[in-house]
């Protein structure tokens, strides 16, 4: 915590003062910077066609005009399908949801046991599977898409939680295995000694203690998931698109009259659950952000 | 060389009171040990006075200077830190001579100075090596390096030991000493170690929770200790206190009861008098251990008194041996000669010296 | 190490499962890995090596498809632009984010509001931004059209629509997306700095400019690295957010790596060159991470 040493007697001034004034200056600038796509897209999704087309980019819009929100949410053609993004947002929940929870356990129970009951070979099962965080996915698209369609998933949000469940386990075996690591290994011997056997530890001693990785680790699973774009637009069609593909066809829909003011509230529509996500439980989102950077 | 004068420094956090009015005067070249337990103040205090913390209130001047807004530069002071807090990606050498080009000392200077100051604490080998390439002990050494070729007017020692293993920093501490008995210079030193306070201070500020309870000699300290507080604080093992009632039997004594009976312990003529009159009134009676004895333990002085208690614990510690049994419904120890017959279990013949024994007011804890 | 050696005899049928339970555990959770992580990329690799183009066909063809992907005009602008994005967008981000990193680190008021402001952005899909984007840099009506009516009725922004600036576009998104990401990892890097260092550079008379430049920065060295290293990945895997800003237009003028595998696997069915590209884009990240790894794996073994 550098910043409070600032109890540190300095010479003050004039200068200091203004200096200060001036680095405050510039983070408001810079906040600004930050703020301004989403109110520009905040206050067009609630303006009429003709507001956009005659007012300025960056003006509130001058009544709540609700309409454009209900198109996209219920209205909207995405492609020949006219229901807005609705059922594509459903799609994205019911993907997000056993996608997150499968690769959340998977992951916690892999972590687990490559820690606290380390094994011959165990570290480079790791090493092995963390590879997998780090691959350009585009190289295994083709392997994939002839795949599902081995598994006759292909095209289902079945076969979309599959893709995600396995690409997730990389990370998500990484989170657990950073913080099962710091577990003292006493612990588990301790329990041992108790009788607990391998699931006993895991559920009973473990699990409790890791409720926040298991925080960090969903947030940070269902924000991938939610946002991801490639798997979906590679791996779905039509109906079974998740929000974010519908979202873009939305937008590239060239048919008929453009309705940025509909556009932009679909934009919102496909951004509010990982932006709620953020807003409740930022400290978690950045420390998975953080966990997910010390290797990748 | 100057000494350090506070007066009446406060310092608040909001609503809480970290120091709460102290006032001390330490002498040119004096070798000040501040003591207490965590969260007493002592470290806050020493911010202070190198000027890494400002102050609520109150005045630090060292020497004839104010320096309450002088920023640390400029205070002429060097400082030992507890985590030795070397620049990691510098090396030993540059560690040391960096304040020096922050003052642009020229570098014929600087190489002298470090020369002089790596012979001194025998880290010529050193030099060139990385902080994280050192061991604790070396990381001290490069520590007090950087302090001393500042040479400054006062050095200020945060806990410079408390990182260190047991047998390093018996070594750290008697070199610490020396060093002082060769530059003179007026030191400040943190620590919440008594023994490492009692060692090297001329001078210790017994602190708890943002008072400074006694400042005096180590002497005067453990000999004379101000109010309970001090008393039980330094020393180890810690002071027996017993509580107990004044009575007036042929001569006043101190009544401690329990289920095995009343023990009364007279009061010599010293303690007598402080109590003279009060028969009834309670009191807290505090033996060091090293007063209590088994017969014949201790030279024959007049205020030897006997009591008999069945023993608890033994702790043999090599040269002495601890006798734990209990008085009055608290723990005594006594330290006997490991040649005293003891038995957990059996009564034991014990022979305390009253001359040393102290007496503090039970409500106030002040010394009687 | 091992914690499961060392136990006394085992009792029974029941305790050999126990003493085998963590690897049974974790050989199907590995077994997926291997299957649809390197088994995938064998695949892929072979596919490469292979003259497949609406299906894939397992008739060996040596480097056929990578001499064509190179001879590929588009692949040429999809490298370039790979090359001038992540080079910018890297640059853009580790400046901003140092800058705002240091500031934030003043000791600010609202410093918490400010941090979650910058790093919102990154809970937004690449798609919401850039449609964002594409919207705030639409020529007739973003902001080009509020300048205009500024009282400039001569500027002109239409970078997304110019084949020669449209991929700095792209930049601009991505840094606004991914910059408040970069702040917050040397933020809580500054803040992982003893405070005893800062005071004992008080001490020696540093000042504040001095203090960064030569002490704590240089120990921000980890910090960086991985910073470059997660930009460099997030730049190479980029496809999202180009499909939303500019679908790799005009033309494909702003084609980078990532769609133009996609364009030719899915759209062009010329399975050999995609595979191809794919394997380069592999080839790319392996020669950035491998080292990294190799070297934090040597770090913890010490």
């Amino acid at each position: 915590m550098s910043g409070a040493t600032d109890g540190i007697v300095r010479a003050s001034g004039a200068g200091s003062r203004f200096l200060r004034i001036l680095l405050f200056a510039l983070l408001i600038l810079f906040a600004l910077y930050y703020l301004l796509p989403f109110f520009v897209m905040l206050a067009t999704s609630l303006k009429t066609l003709d507001e956009i087309r005659t007012g300025s980019l960056i003006s509130l819009p001058s009544s709540l005009n609700l309409q454009p929100w209900v198109e996209a949410w219920s209205g909207a053609c995405v492609g020949v399908r006219c229901d807005g993004l609705q059922p594509y947002f459903w799609n994205s929940v019911l993907i997000a949801i056993p996608g997150v929870a499968i690769s959340t356990f998977l992951g916690a129970i892999a972590g687990y046991a490559l820690t606290k009951w380390r094994f011959r070979g165990a570290n480079i099962i790791f090493a092995l599977m963390l590879f997998g965080a780090f691959i350009p996915f585009q190289v295994v698209l083709l392997p994939m898409a002839r795949t599902l369609g081995f598994l006759g998933i292909a095209g289902t949000l079945a076969g979309l939680i599959l893709v995600h469940v396995v690409y997730g386990l990389a990370f998500t075996t990484l989170f657990f295995r950073n913080f099962f690591v710091s577990v003292p290994d006493a612990l588990v011997h301790a329990a041992k000694l108790d009788g607990a056997g391998f699931f006993a530890i895991f559920f009973r001693i473990l699990v409790p203690m890791a409720i926040p990785t298991f925080g960090i680790t969903v947030i940070w699973q269902f924000t991938q998931i939610w946002n991801d774009f490639l798997f979906g637009v590679a791996f779905t069609v039509g109906d079974s698109n998740p929000v974010t593909v519908a979202l873009n066809n939305v937008v590239n829909t060239s048919t008929g009259v453009k309705q940025y003011n509909v556009d932009m509230a679909a934009a919102i529509i496909a951004a509010l659950p990982t932006l709620l996500v953020y807003v409740v439980a930022g400290r978690y989102f950045l420390r998975g952000l953080a966990a997910g950077a010390v290797k990748g | 060389m100057s000494g350090v004068t506070l007066e009446n420094v406060w310092k608040r956090f909001g609503t809480t009171e970290v120091l709460k009015g102290i006032d001390l005067a330490f002498e040119p070249g004096e070798f000040v040990v501040l003591v207490g337990p965590s969260g007493c103040g002592k470290s806050t205090l020493l911010n202070i006075v190198a000027g890494l913390e400002t102050l609520t209130e109150g005045e630090v001047r060292i020497g004839d200077r104010v320096v309450t807004h002088v920023p640390p530069k400029d205070r002429d002071i060097a400082m030992v830190f507890q985590s030795y807090s070397l620049y990691p990606t510098k090396s030993v050498r540059r560690n040391i001579t960096f304040g020096m080009e922050m003052r642009g000392v020229d570098k014929a200077k600087q190489d002298k100075s470090v020369a002089d100051v790596a012979a001194l604490l025998h880290i010529e080998p050193l030099l060139d090596r990385k902080p994280a390439q050192l061991s604790g002990g070396q990381r001290q050494r490069v520590a007090m390096a950087r302090a001393l070729v500042r040479d400054p007017d006062l050095f200020l020692f945060d806990e410079p030991l408390s990182n260190l293993d047991a047998k390093l920093r018996i070594e750290m501490r008697t070199e610490i000493k020396k060093l002082h008995q060769r530059i003179q210079k007026s030191v400040i030193y943190v620590t919440h170690d008594q023994i490492e306070a009692m060692t090297l201070a001329s001078r210790i500020a017994v602190m708890d929770q943002g008072h400074v309870r006694q400042f005096a000699t180590p002497d005067e300290i453990y000999e004379n200790p101000a109010d309970l507080f001090v008393a039980s604080f330094m020393g180890s093992p810690p002071m027996n206190i017993l509580s107990g009632r004044i009575v007036d039997e042929g001569g006043l004594a101190v009544e401690v009861s329990d289920e095995a009976g009343p023990v009364r312990f007279p009061l010599p003529d010293p303690l007598a008098r402080s109590v003279a009159g009060a028969a009834g009134r309670s009191v807290k009676l505090g033996l060091r251990p090293e007063t209590i004895t088994g017969r014949d333990g201790q030279q024959r002085v007049a205020d030897l008194f006997a009591f008999e208690r069945r023993i608890e614990v033994i702790e043999p510690t090599g040269p002495d041996t601890m006798l734990i049994t209990s008085l009055g419904g608290e723990e005594l120890i006594a330290r006997v000669r490991p040649e005293d017959r003891a038995q957990v279990g059996q009564p034991f013949a014990f022979e305390v010296n009253m001359a040393k024994a102290k007496l503090f007011d039970a409500e106030s804890g002040r010394r009687l | 190490m091992s914690s499961v050696e060392g136990s006394v005899k085992p009792r029974a049928a029941g305790w050999r499962l126990e003493r085998w339970l963590p690897q049974l555990v974790v050989s199907p959770i590995f077994a997926l890995s291997l299957f649809f992580v390197y088994g995938f990329i064998a695949w892929t690799v072979y596919i490469s090596f292979t003259k497949s183009r609406m299906l894939p066909v397992y008739e060996f063809i040596g480097l056929a498809q990578y001499e064509r992907l190179w001879a590929t005009p588009r692949w040429h602008v999809a490298l370039e632009n790979l090359f001038v994005f992540g080079g910018l967008f890297i640059f853009g981000c580790l400046l901003i984010g140092l800058l705002l990193a240091i500031f934030l680190d003043q000791r600010i008021r609202a410093e918490g509001v400010l941090r979650t402001i910058y790093l919102y952005p990154m809970a937004l899909s690449f798609i919401v931004t850039g449609t964002a984007w594409k919207w705030i840099l639409n020529p007739g009506l973003g902001i080009e059209k509020l300048v205009r009516d500024m009282g400039f009725p001569n500027f002109t922004f239409d970078w997304l629509v110019n084949p020669e600036m449209a991929i700095y576009t792209v930049v601009i998104a991505g840094i606004w997306q991914s910059s408040g990401y970069v702040m917050a990892l040397f933020l809580a890097g500054l803040r992982s700095v003893d405070d005893d260092i800062l005071k004992a550079a008080a001490i020696d008379g540093a000042g504040p400019i001095r203090t960064y430049a030569g002490i704590i920065l240089p120990m921000l060295g980890p910090v960086l690295l991985s910073a470059v290293i997660i930009l460099t990945h997030l730049a190479v895997k980029s496809f999202d957010l180009i499909i939303a800003l500019t679908g790799g237009g005009p033309g494909y003028a702003t084609d980078v790596p990532a769609t133009f595998m996609y364009a030719y696997a899915f759209q062009r069915s010329e399975l050999g060159m995609a595979a191809a590209s794919a394997v380069m884009m592999l080839a790319t990240i392996l020669a950035i991470m491998v080292p990294y790894l190799y070297s934090e794996l040597r770090e913890k073994d010490r």
